[in-house]
Protein backbone atom coordinates (compact mmCIF):
# COMPACT_ATOMS: atom_id res chain seq x y z
CA UNK A 1 0.00 0.00 0.00
CA UNK A 2 1.57 3.59 -1.44
CA UNK A 3 0.09 6.43 0.17
CA UNK A 4 1.11 9.70 -0.33
CA UNK A 5 0.52 12.80 1.54
CA UNK A 6 0.71 16.50 0.62
CA UNK A 7 1.06 19.10 2.60
CA UNK A 8 1.30 22.88 2.75
CA UNK A 9 3.77 25.28 3.96
CA UNK A 10 1.56 28.15 5.71
CA UNK A 11 2.08 30.55 8.31
CA UNK A 12 0.77 29.88 11.92
CA UNK A 13 -2.47 32.17 12.15
CA UNK A 14 -1.47 33.35 15.24
CA UNK A 15 1.02 34.77 13.66
CA UNK A 16 1.28 38.64 12.88
CA UNK A 17 2.30 38.95 9.29
CA UNK A 18 4.58 42.78 8.38
CA UNK A 19 3.53 43.93 4.77
CA UNK A 20 6.74 45.40 2.87
CA UNK A 21 6.40 46.99 -0.17
CA UNK A 22 2.74 45.73 -0.49
CA UNK A 23 4.18 42.17 0.00
CA UNK A 24 4.25 39.81 3.01
CA UNK A 25 7.31 39.30 4.68
CA UNK A 26 7.08 36.17 6.34
CA UNK A 27 10.95 35.77 7.18
CA UNK A 28 11.10 34.79 10.56
CA UNK A 29 7.42 34.21 10.75
CA UNK A 30 6.67 30.97 12.59
CA UNK A 31 5.47 27.82 9.99
CA UNK A 32 3.62 25.12 10.04
CA UNK A 33 2.00 22.23 8.52
CA UNK A 34 -1.34 23.86 7.03
CA UNK A 35 -3.98 22.86 9.62
CA UNK A 36 -6.23 20.46 7.23
CA UNK A 37 -3.62 18.74 6.11
CA UNK A 38 -2.65 18.10 9.96
CA UNK A 39 -5.23 15.67 9.23
CA UNK A 40 -5.17 13.99 6.51
CA UNK A 41 -1.42 13.74 7.74
CA UNK A 42 -2.81 12.06 11.42
CA UNK A 43 -4.69 9.87 9.63
CA UNK A 44 -2.54 9.05 6.39
CA UNK A 45 -0.09 8.03 9.22
CA UNK A 46 -2.92 5.67 10.79
CA UNK A 47 -3.81 3.94 7.68
CA UNK A 48 0.27 3.34 6.72
CA UNK A 49 0.46 1.34 10.58
CA UNK A 50 -2.73 -0.93 9.63
CA UNK A 51 -1.55 -1.62 5.89
CA UNK A 52 2.29 -1.85 6.86
CA UNK A 53 2.18 0.16 3.62
CA UNK A 54 4.43 2.95 2.77
CA UNK A 55 3.79 6.34 3.13
CA UNK A 56 5.59 9.96 1.16
CA UNK A 57 5.25 13.26 2.33
CA UNK A 58 5.56 15.54 -0.32
CA UNK A 59 5.53 19.42 -0.71
CA UNK A 60 6.28 21.91 -3.55
CA UNK A 61 8.41 24.62 -2.13
CA UNK A 62 11.89 26.21 -1.67
CA UNK A 63 14.27 24.79 0.87
CA UNK A 64 12.94 27.07 3.80
CA UNK A 65 10.04 24.08 3.68
CA UNK A 66 12.36 21.61 4.87
CA UNK A 67 11.70 22.38 8.67
CA UNK A 68 7.93 21.57 8.25
CA UNK A 69 8.75 18.57 5.98
CA UNK A 70 10.65 17.32 8.73
CA UNK A 71 7.63 17.88 11.14
CA UNK A 72 5.47 15.23 9.13
CA UNK A 73 8.29 12.78 8.98
CA UNK A 74 8.24 13.32 12.65
CA UNK A 75 4.67 13.03 12.72
CA UNK A 76 5.08 9.44 11.29
CA UNK A 77 5.59 9.43 7.57
CA UNK A 78 8.48 7.21 5.97
CA UNK A 79 10.20 9.77 3.47
CA UNK A 80 9.72 12.62 1.64
CA UNK A 81 9.81 14.57 -1.66
CA UNK A 82 10.45 18.64 -2.08
CA UNK A 83 9.86 19.57 -5.68
CA UNK A 84 12.07 22.87 -5.77
CA UNK A 85 9.49 25.51 -6.86
CA UNK A 86 7.83 28.11 -5.80
CA UNK A 87 3.75 27.11 -4.73
CA UNK A 88 3.20 29.53 -7.42
CA UNK A 89 -0.42 28.13 -8.01
CA UNK A 90 -2.88 25.47 -7.49
CA UNK A 91 -2.68 24.24 -10.70
CA UNK A 92 1.53 24.70 -10.93
CA UNK A 93 1.27 22.29 -7.77
CA UNK A 94 -1.20 20.09 -8.85
CA UNK A 95 0.78 19.16 -11.68
CA UNK A 96 3.84 19.01 -9.76
CA UNK A 97 2.30 16.75 -7.70
CA UNK A 98 0.16 14.70 -10.70
CA UNK A 99 3.99 14.24 -12.46
CA UNK A 100 5.09 12.34 -9.65
CA UNK A 101 2.16 10.44 -8.88
CA UNK A 102 1.92 9.15 -12.38
CA UNK A 103 5.15 7.56 -11.74
CA UNK A 104 5.01 6.50 -8.40
CA UNK A 105 1.32 5.05 -8.71
CA UNK A 106 0.06 5.63 -5.54
CA UNK A 107 -2.69 3.94 -4.13
CA UNK A 108 -4.12 6.98 -1.95
CA UNK A 109 -3.18 10.41 -2.31
CA UNK A 110 -4.44 12.64 0.71
CA UNK A 111 -4.49 16.17 0.94
CA UNK A 112 -6.42 18.56 3.62
CA UNK A 113 -9.05 20.48 2.38
CA UNK A 114 -8.10 23.67 1.70
CA UNK A 115 -4.66 25.53 2.79
CA UNK A 116 -5.04 28.40 5.39
CA UNK A 117 -2.83 30.92 3.14
CA UNK A 118 -4.92 30.91 0.98
CA UNK A 119 -7.90 28.80 0.77
CA UNK A 120 -8.17 27.93 -2.00
CA UNK A 121 -9.31 24.29 -1.83
CA UNK A 122 -8.47 23.59 -5.74
CA UNK A 123 -5.07 21.07 -5.63
CA UNK A 124 -7.24 18.02 -5.18
CA UNK A 125 -9.94 18.22 -7.32
CA UNK A 126 -7.29 19.51 -10.06
CA UNK A 127 -4.81 16.18 -9.38
CA UNK A 128 -7.22 13.94 -9.59
CA UNK A 129 -8.90 15.05 -12.61
CA UNK A 130 -5.25 15.35 -14.40
CA UNK A 131 -4.94 11.92 -13.19
CA UNK A 132 -8.11 10.32 -13.78
CA UNK A 133 -8.77 9.29 -10.64
CA UNK A 134 -12.11 9.72 -8.19
CA UNK A 135 -11.40 12.38 -5.49
CA UNK A 136 -13.64 12.90 -2.50
CA UNK A 137 -13.95 16.03 -0.81
CA UNK A 138 -14.81 17.04 2.02
CA UNK A 139 -13.80 13.56 3.22
CA UNK A 140 -14.61 13.60 7.22
CA UNK A 141 -13.43 9.49 8.07
CA UNK A 142 -11.70 7.11 5.86
CA UNK A 143 -11.66 3.41 6.80
CA UNK A 144 -10.14 0.21 4.16
CA UNK A 145 -11.79 -2.24 3.17
CA UNK A 146 -9.68 -4.54 0.98
CA UNK A 147 -8.97 -2.85 -2.55
CA UNK A 148 -11.95 0.09 -1.60
CA UNK A 149 -12.07 2.67 0.79
CA UNK A 150 -15.31 3.58 2.79
CA UNK A 151 -15.67 7.65 3.61
CA UNK A 152 -17.67 10.06 5.09
CA UNK A 153 -17.92 12.88 3.02
CA UNK A 154 -19.50 16.11 4.24
CA UNK A 155 -22.70 17.80 2.03
CA UNK A 156 -25.04 20.37 3.03
CA UNK A 157 -26.58 19.40 5.82
CA UNK A 158 -24.97 16.31 7.09
CA UNK A 159 -22.84 13.60 5.56
CA UNK A 160 -23.12 10.31 2.79
CA UNK A 161 -21.11 7.66 3.36
CA UNK A 162 -19.63 6.76 -0.07
CA UNK A 163 -17.23 3.83 -1.24
CA UNK A 164 -14.49 4.15 -4.19
CA UNK A 165 -12.30 1.92 -5.20
CA UNK A 166 -8.49 2.71 -5.09
CA UNK A 167 -6.18 4.69 -6.60
CA UNK A 168 -8.13 7.79 -5.64
CA UNK A 169 -7.78 11.28 -4.14
CA UNK A 170 -8.86 13.08 -1.05
CA UNK A 171 -9.57 16.11 0.70
CA UNK A 172 -9.45 15.49 4.32
CA UNK A 173 -11.07 17.59 7.23
CA UNK A 174 -11.89 16.91 11.01
CA UNK A 175 -12.97 14.45 12.46
CA UNK A 176 -11.04 12.19 10.31
CA UNK A 177 -8.28 12.03 13.06
CA UNK A 178 -6.92 13.52 15.92
CA UNK A 179 -4.00 15.80 15.01
CA UNK A 180 -0.77 13.60 16.08
CA UNK A 181 1.87 15.82 18.19
CA UNK A 182 5.73 14.40 17.21
CA UNK A 183 7.18 12.63 20.08
CA UNK A 184 10.92 12.62 21.03
CA UNK A 185 11.60 9.29 18.88
CA UNK A 186 9.52 11.05 15.78
CA UNK A 187 11.97 13.87 15.71
CA UNK A 188 15.09 12.21 15.95
CA UNK A 189 14.66 9.44 13.52
CA UNK A 190 13.08 12.51 11.33
CA UNK A 191 16.25 13.84 10.86
CA UNK A 192 17.36 10.67 9.23
CA UNK A 193 14.43 9.54 6.82
CA UNK A 194 15.01 10.16 3.23
CA UNK A 195 13.85 13.72 2.14
CA UNK A 196 14.34 13.41 -1.73
CA UNK A 197 14.50 16.99 -3.38
CA UNK A 198 13.42 16.79 -7.31
CA UNK A 199 14.03 19.80 -9.69
CA UNK A 200 10.13 20.56 -11.09
CA UNK A 201 8.45 19.16 -14.24
CA UNK A 202 7.55 21.99 -16.71
CA UNK A 203 4.19 23.44 -15.86
CA UNK A 204 3.06 26.65 -16.33
CA UNK A 205 0.41 29.01 -13.91
CA UNK A 206 -2.70 30.30 -15.12
CA UNK A 207 -3.15 32.84 -12.20
CA UNK A 208 -1.07 35.24 -10.23
CA UNK A 209 -1.26 37.39 -7.57
CA UNK A 210 -0.48 41.37 -8.84
CA UNK A 211 -1.14 42.83 -5.32
CA UNK A 212 -2.07 42.52 -2.29
CA UNK A 213 -3.65 45.04 0.29
CA UNK A 214 -4.88 45.49 3.53
CA UNK A 215 -8.50 44.45 4.03
CA UNK A 216 -11.05 47.64 4.89
CA UNK A 217 -11.22 48.00 8.58
CA UNK A 218 -14.51 47.56 10.41
CA UNK A 219 -14.38 50.81 12.41
CA UNK A 220 -14.33 51.19 15.92
CA UNK A 221 -17.27 48.81 17.62
CA UNK A 222 -20.67 50.63 19.48
CA UNK A 223 -20.91 49.90 22.75
CA UNK A 224 -24.06 49.25 24.06
CA UNK A 225 -24.73 48.90 27.77
CA UNK A 226 -25.73 45.91 29.39
CA UNK A 227 -29.00 47.63 30.70
CA UNK A 228 -29.84 48.82 27.63
CA UNK A 229 -30.34 45.94 25.41
CA UNK A 230 -33.22 47.75 23.45
CA UNK A 231 -30.11 50.21 21.44
CA UNK A 232 -28.60 47.06 20.21
CA UNK A 233 -32.02 45.86 18.61
CA UNK A 234 -32.43 50.00 17.63
CA UNK A 235 -29.16 49.81 15.61
CA UNK A 236 -29.54 46.50 13.71
CA UNK A 237 -33.02 47.46 12.46
CA UNK A 238 -31.98 51.27 10.93
CA UNK A 239 -28.53 51.84 11.11
CA UNK A 240 -26.90 48.39 10.14
CA UNK A 241 -30.41 47.15 8.38
CA UNK A 242 -29.53 43.25 9.09
CA UNK A 243 -32.84 43.03 10.39
CA UNK B 1 -15.39 34.12 -26.45
CA UNK B 2 -18.11 36.01 -24.88
CA UNK B 3 -20.30 34.10 -23.55
CA UNK B 4 -20.97 33.86 -19.54
CA UNK B 5 -21.58 29.91 -18.37
CA UNK B 6 -23.38 30.19 -14.91
CA UNK B 7 -24.09 26.76 -12.48
CA UNK B 8 -27.65 26.44 -11.00
CA UNK B 9 -27.98 24.64 -7.66
CA UNK B 10 -31.37 23.80 -7.22
CA UNK B 11 -33.38 21.71 -4.46
CA UNK B 12 -37.01 21.03 -4.48
CA UNK B 13 -37.34 22.24 -8.41
CA UNK B 14 -36.26 25.94 -6.75
CA UNK B 15 -32.49 27.20 -7.54
CA UNK B 16 -30.75 28.30 -4.59
CA UNK B 17 -30.15 31.96 -3.76
CA UNK B 18 -26.62 31.52 -3.91
CA UNK B 19 -26.87 30.67 -7.41
CA UNK B 20 -28.95 33.53 -8.45
CA UNK B 21 -26.48 35.56 -7.23
CA UNK B 22 -24.33 33.82 -9.39
CA UNK B 23 -26.26 34.94 -12.39
CA UNK B 24 -25.98 38.15 -11.48
CA UNK B 25 -22.32 37.99 -11.40
CA UNK B 26 -22.21 36.16 -14.71
CA UNK B 27 -24.69 38.70 -15.99
CA UNK B 28 -22.60 41.94 -15.07
CA UNK B 29 -19.66 39.97 -16.92
CA UNK B 30 -21.42 39.65 -19.91
CA UNK B 31 -22.99 42.98 -20.57
CA UNK B 32 -19.11 44.37 -20.29
CA UNK B 33 -18.31 41.73 -22.93
CA UNK B 34 -21.51 41.94 -25.25
CA UNK B 35 -22.10 38.17 -24.84
CA UNK B 36 -24.76 36.31 -23.31
CA UNK B 37 -25.61 34.88 -20.10
CA UNK B 38 -25.83 31.00 -19.88
CA UNK B 39 -27.64 29.47 -17.06
CA UNK B 40 -26.95 25.63 -16.67
CA UNK B 41 -29.01 23.31 -14.18
CA UNK B 42 -30.13 19.65 -14.15
CA UNK B 43 -33.50 18.10 -13.62
CA UNK B 44 -33.52 19.33 -9.81
CA UNK B 45 -34.42 22.95 -11.43
CA UNK B 46 -37.95 22.73 -12.67
CA UNK B 47 -39.34 24.61 -15.55
CA UNK B 48 -41.57 26.07 -13.57
CA UNK B 49 -39.12 27.63 -11.29
CA UNK B 50 -37.19 28.83 -14.29
CA UNK B 51 -38.31 32.22 -14.35
CA UNK B 52 -36.33 33.33 -10.95
CA UNK B 53 -32.86 32.34 -13.12
CA UNK B 54 -34.45 34.41 -15.95
CA UNK B 55 -34.97 37.24 -13.64
CA UNK B 56 -31.15 37.81 -12.19
CA UNK B 57 -30.04 37.79 -15.97
CA UNK B 58 -29.96 34.29 -17.59
CA UNK B 59 -30.35 35.03 -21.45
CA UNK B 60 -30.97 31.43 -22.06
CA UNK B 61 -30.89 28.39 -19.66
CA UNK B 62 -29.44 24.33 -20.84
CA UNK B 63 -31.44 22.62 -19.03
CA UNK B 64 -30.78 18.60 -18.28
CA UNK B 65 -33.55 16.24 -18.11
CA UNK B 66 -31.53 14.26 -15.57
CA UNK B 67 -28.42 14.40 -13.57
CA UNK B 68 -30.67 15.12 -10.16
CA UNK B 69 -28.65 15.46 -7.15
CA UNK B 70 -25.10 15.78 -8.73
CA UNK B 71 -22.16 14.76 -7.57
CA UNK B 72 -19.12 17.13 -8.02
CA UNK B 73 -17.72 15.16 -11.02
CA UNK B 74 -20.81 15.25 -12.41
CA UNK B 75 -21.66 19.24 -12.24
CA UNK B 76 -17.23 19.39 -13.41
CA UNK B 77 -18.80 17.47 -17.01
CA UNK B 78 -21.65 18.97 -17.41
CA UNK B 79 -20.11 22.89 -17.12
CA UNK B 80 -17.58 21.99 -19.22
CA UNK B 81 -20.14 20.60 -21.76
CA UNK B 82 -21.66 23.46 -21.51
CA UNK B 83 -18.68 25.96 -21.46
CA UNK B 84 -17.85 24.49 -24.98
CA UNK B 85 -20.71 23.98 -26.52
CA UNK B 86 -21.69 28.30 -25.93
CA UNK B 87 -17.73 28.98 -26.35
CA UNK B 88 -17.63 30.39 -23.28
CA UNK B 89 -15.05 32.87 -21.82
CA UNK B 90 -16.30 32.65 -18.29
CA UNK B 91 -17.35 30.18 -15.49
CA UNK B 92 -19.24 31.36 -12.65
CA UNK B 93 -20.21 28.98 -10.11
CA UNK B 94 -21.65 29.75 -6.33
CA UNK B 95 -19.65 28.16 -3.59
CA UNK B 96 -20.97 25.13 -2.56
CA UNK B 97 -19.80 22.17 -0.70
CA UNK B 98 -19.97 19.97 -4.09
CA UNK B 99 -19.45 22.82 -6.40
CA UNK B 100 -16.24 23.63 -4.77
CA UNK B 101 -14.74 20.52 -5.85
CA UNK B 102 -16.52 20.98 -9.23
CA UNK B 103 -14.95 23.77 -9.70
CA UNK B 104 -11.06 23.11 -10.49
CA UNK B 105 -12.14 19.75 -12.16
CA UNK B 106 -13.67 22.48 -14.67
CA UNK B 107 -10.67 24.27 -14.88
CA UNK B 108 -8.72 21.21 -15.98
CA UNK B 109 -11.17 20.16 -18.36
CA UNK B 110 -11.03 23.56 -20.03
CA UNK B 111 -7.45 24.27 -19.27
CA UNK B 112 -8.94 27.51 -17.74
CA UNK B 113 -7.44 29.68 -14.75
CA UNK B 114 -9.42 28.87 -11.71
CA UNK B 115 -9.55 31.04 -8.33
CA UNK B 116 -12.11 30.35 -5.88
CA UNK B 117 -13.37 32.48 -3.00
CA UNK B 118 -14.24 35.74 -5.02
CA UNK B 119 -15.36 38.67 -3.36
CA UNK B 120 -16.10 41.43 -6.04
CA UNK B 121 -17.25 41.49 -9.54
CA UNK B 122 -14.00 41.26 -11.49
CA UNK B 123 -11.77 44.61 -12.90
CA UNK B 124 -11.76 43.90 -16.70
CA UNK B 125 -10.00 46.81 -17.47
CA UNK B 126 -6.25 45.43 -17.77
CA UNK B 127 -6.87 42.01 -17.94
CA UNK B 128 -8.97 40.13 -15.75
CA UNK B 129 -8.59 40.34 -12.01
CA UNK B 130 -10.54 40.00 -9.33
CA UNK B 131 -9.99 40.03 -5.46
CA UNK B 132 -10.00 37.38 -2.60
CA UNK B 133 -9.05 37.10 0.79
CA UNK B 134 -5.64 35.62 2.03
CA UNK B 135 -3.60 34.87 5.51
CA UNK B 136 -7.13 34.12 7.26
CA UNK B 137 -8.39 37.64 6.16
CA UNK B 138 -4.97 39.77 7.33
CA UNK B 139 -4.85 40.62 3.54
CA UNK B 140 -6.66 41.20 -0.09
CA UNK B 141 -5.27 40.15 -2.88
CA UNK B 142 -6.04 41.21 -6.13
CA UNK B 143 -5.10 38.00 -8.03
CA UNK B 144 -4.93 37.77 -12.32
CA UNK B 145 -6.40 35.15 -14.92
CA UNK B 146 -4.79 34.48 -17.90
CA UNK B 147 -6.30 32.81 -21.13
CA UNK B 148 -9.23 32.78 -22.91
CA UNK B 149 -11.08 31.27 -20.71
CA UNK B 150 -11.57 31.62 -16.60
CA UNK B 151 -13.88 29.41 -13.87
CA UNK B 152 -14.30 31.38 -10.22
CA UNK B 153 -16.44 30.52 -7.71
CA UNK B 154 -17.80 33.63 -5.80
CA UNK B 155 -18.52 34.37 -2.24
CA UNK B 156 -21.96 35.32 -0.67
CA UNK B 157 -22.38 38.90 -1.50
CA UNK B 158 -19.82 39.31 -3.95
CA UNK B 159 -22.20 41.32 -6.11
CA UNK B 160 -25.41 40.17 -4.02
CA UNK B 161 -28.98 39.47 -5.61
CA UNK B 162 -29.40 42.22 -8.54
CA UNK B 163 -32.36 41.71 -10.52
CA UNK B 164 -31.45 42.05 -14.26
CA UNK B 165 -34.58 40.16 -16.21
CA UNK B 166 -33.73 38.85 -19.45
CA UNK B 167 -35.78 35.88 -21.43
CA UNK B 168 -34.08 32.88 -19.81
CA UNK B 169 -35.32 31.08 -22.55
CA UNK B 170 -35.20 27.32 -21.62
CA UNK B 171 -33.09 24.16 -24.03
CA UNK B 172 -32.73 20.77 -23.61
CA UNK B 173 -29.62 19.82 -23.31
CA UNK B 174 -28.17 16.50 -23.09
CA UNK B 175 -24.21 16.38 -22.90
CA UNK B 176 -22.62 12.81 -22.59
CA UNK B 177 -21.88 11.84 -18.85
CA UNK B 178 -19.62 9.12 -17.34
CA UNK B 179 -21.27 7.82 -14.15
CA UNK B 180 -19.45 8.68 -11.47
CA UNK B 181 -17.15 5.60 -9.79
CA UNK B 182 -17.75 6.89 -6.08
CA UNK B 183 -20.81 4.91 -4.98
CA UNK B 184 -22.94 6.33 -2.42
CA UNK B 185 -24.54 3.78 0.44
CA UNK B 186 -26.13 6.17 2.66
CA UNK B 187 -27.45 9.53 3.15
CA UNK B 188 -27.52 11.23 6.55
CA UNK B 189 -29.19 14.42 6.53
CA UNK B 190 -31.25 16.95 8.64
CA UNK B 191 -33.83 18.16 6.84
CA UNK B 192 -35.84 21.95 7.98
CA UNK B 193 -32.82 22.73 9.40
CA UNK B 194 -31.57 26.39 8.83
CA UNK B 195 -27.98 25.60 6.83
CA UNK B 196 -25.11 27.97 8.13
CA UNK B 197 -23.41 28.13 4.99
CA UNK B 198 -26.63 29.76 3.64
CA UNK B 199 -27.26 31.22 6.71
CA UNK B 200 -28.48 35.56 6.35
CA UNK B 201 -28.25 35.07 10.05
CA UNK B 202 -25.99 33.32 12.57
CA UNK B 203 -26.01 32.71 16.45
CA UNK B 204 -23.51 31.40 17.68
CA UNK B 205 -22.38 30.28 21.15
CA UNK B 206 -19.15 29.36 22.46
CA UNK B 207 -16.95 28.56 26.21
CA UNK B 208 -18.70 31.39 27.90
CA UNK B 209 -22.18 29.91 27.88
CA UNK B 210 -21.35 26.80 30.46
CA UNK B 211 -22.52 24.17 29.43
CA UNK B 212 -24.49 22.15 26.47
CA UNK B 213 -27.80 22.57 29.05
CA UNK B 214 -27.43 26.49 28.64
CA UNK B 215 -28.33 26.38 24.90
CA UNK B 216 -31.73 26.85 25.14
CA UNK B 217 -31.41 30.77 25.34
CA UNK B 218 -29.38 30.38 22.17
CA UNK B 219 -31.90 29.03 20.27
CA UNK B 220 -34.81 31.12 21.28
CA UNK B 221 -32.49 34.22 19.91
CA UNK B 222 -32.33 32.20 16.58
CA UNK B 223 -35.10 31.22 16.71
CA UNK B 224 -37.09 34.89 17.09
CA UNK B 225 -34.33 35.99 14.46
CA UNK B 226 -34.83 32.97 11.63
CA UNK B 227 -31.06 32.43 12.44
CA UNK B 228 -28.84 29.26 11.91
CA UNK B 229 -26.72 28.10 15.02
CA UNK B 230 -23.04 28.24 14.87
CA UNK B 231 -20.62 27.34 18.31
CA UNK B 232 -17.11 27.79 18.79
CA UNK B 233 -14.36 25.26 18.19
CA UNK B 234 -13.78 24.07 21.73
CA UNK B 235 -17.33 23.85 22.12
CA UNK B 236 -17.67 21.51 19.30
CA UNK B 237 -14.58 19.61 20.84
CA UNK B 238 -16.02 18.54 23.89
CA UNK B 239 -19.06 17.71 22.54
CA UNK B 240 -21.54 20.15 23.49
CA UNK B 241 -22.55 21.10 20.01
CA UNK B 242 -22.21 19.37 17.18
CA UNK B 243 -19.49 19.04 14.27
CA UNK B 244 -21.20 20.79 11.57
CA UNK B 245 -21.78 24.06 13.74
CA UNK B 246 -18.25 24.55 14.33
CA UNK B 247 -17.81 27.83 12.51
CA UNK B 248 -13.50 28.56 12.02
CA UNK B 249 -11.05 27.95 10.61
CA UNK B 250 -11.15 24.28 10.22
CA UNK B 251 -14.57 24.76 10.39
CA UNK B 252 -17.84 26.69 8.23
CA UNK B 253 -16.53 29.61 6.95
CA UNK B 254 -19.83 31.74 6.94
CA UNK B 255 -20.69 35.00 5.00
CA UNK B 256 -24.16 36.02 6.74
CA UNK B 257 -25.50 39.62 6.82
CA UNK B 258 -25.54 39.57 11.07
CA UNK B 259 -23.45 37.12 12.98
CA UNK B 260 -24.04 37.38 16.77
CA UNK B 261 -21.55 35.91 19.35
CA UNK B 262 -22.29 34.87 22.84
CA UNK B 263 -19.40 34.09 24.95
CA UNK B 264 -16.97 33.19 21.93
CA UNK B 265 -13.62 35.29 22.98
CA UNK B 266 -12.83 35.91 19.31
CA UNK B 267 -9.69 33.88 18.87
CA UNK B 268 -8.18 34.33 15.05
CA UNK B 269 -8.99 30.75 13.98
CA UNK B 270 -12.71 31.46 14.64
CA UNK B 271 -12.44 35.05 13.39
CA UNK B 272 -11.49 33.27 9.96
CA UNK B 273 -14.52 31.51 10.01
CA UNK B 274 -16.53 35.09 10.54
CA UNK B 275 -15.01 38.01 8.73
CA UNK B 276 -17.01 38.15 5.92
CA UNK B 277 -19.20 38.37 7.94
CA UNK B 278 -21.03 41.96 6.82
CA UNK B 279 -22.83 43.15 10.81
CA UNK B 280 -20.75 41.44 13.83
CA UNK B 281 -22.79 41.54 17.55
CA UNK B 282 -20.31 40.69 20.13
CA UNK B 283 -21.81 39.92 23.63
CA UNK B 284 -18.97 38.76 26.30
CA UNK B 285 -18.54 39.46 30.57
CA UNK B 286 -15.09 40.07 29.35
CA UNK B 287 -14.27 43.56 28.02
CA UNK B 288 -10.52 42.53 27.05
CA UNK B 289 -12.46 39.90 24.36
CA UNK B 290 -10.34 40.25 21.62
CA UNK B 291 -13.70 39.84 19.60
CA UNK B 292 -14.50 43.25 20.54
CA UNK B 293 -12.11 44.57 18.20
CA UNK B 294 -13.44 42.46 15.34
CA UNK B 295 -16.98 43.69 16.14
CA UNK B 296 -19.83 46.59 14.98
CA UNK B 297 -21.27 46.52 17.82
CA UNK B 298 -21.01 44.61 21.90
CA UNK B 299 -22.14 44.63 25.07
CA UNK B 300 -20.08 43.18 28.49
CA UNK B 301 -22.36 41.97 30.37
CA UNK B 302 -23.69 38.30 31.57
CA UNK B 303 -24.72 36.42 28.92
CA UNK B 304 -27.10 34.30 30.88
CA UNK B 305 -28.82 38.21 31.44
CA UNK B 306 -28.50 39.83 28.08
CA UNK B 307 -29.49 37.30 25.46
CA UNK B 308 -33.10 36.47 26.99
CA UNK B 309 -33.76 40.35 26.99
CA UNK B 310 -32.40 40.78 23.78
CA UNK B 311 -34.59 37.76 22.39
CA UNK B 312 -37.15 39.78 23.85
CA UNK B 313 -36.45 43.23 22.87
CA UNK B 314 -36.27 41.62 19.31
CA UNK B 315 -39.91 39.69 19.63
CA UNK B 316 -41.33 43.41 20.36
CA UNK B 317 -39.67 44.86 17.13
CA UNK B 318 -40.03 42.08 14.63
Amino acid sequence: MKILICISHVPDTNAKIPFKDGQPDLNGIAMVIAPYDDFALARAVELRDETKGKLTVLNVGLADTEPTIRKALAIGADDAIRVNAKPVDAYFVASQIAAIAQVEKYDIIMLGRESSDFNGGMVHGMVAEILGLPCVVPCMKMDLAGDKAVMYREIEGGKEVVEVAMPFVAGCQEPIAEWKIPNMRGIMSAKSKPLKVVEPAAATNHTSVVRYEMPTQRGTVKMIPADQVEQLVGFLKNEAKVI
Amino acid sequence: MSNVIVYIEAENGEAKKHSLEAVAYGAAVAAQWGGQTVAVATADLSAEHAGEVAKYGADRILHIAGASNPQASDIAQLVAAAALQTNAGLVVLAKSIAGDLAVPMIGIKLGAAVVTNVTEVPNLAHGFTVKRAAYTGKAVTEVQLEGSIKVISIKKNAIGLVENPKAGALEAFAPTMAASSIMVKEVQKQTGELLLPEADIVVSGGRGLKGPENWGMIMDLAHTLHAATGCSKPVSDIGWRPHHEHVGQTGIKVSPNLYVAVGISGAIQHLAGVSSSKTIVVINKDPEAPFFKAADYGIVGDAFDIVPKLTAALKSAM
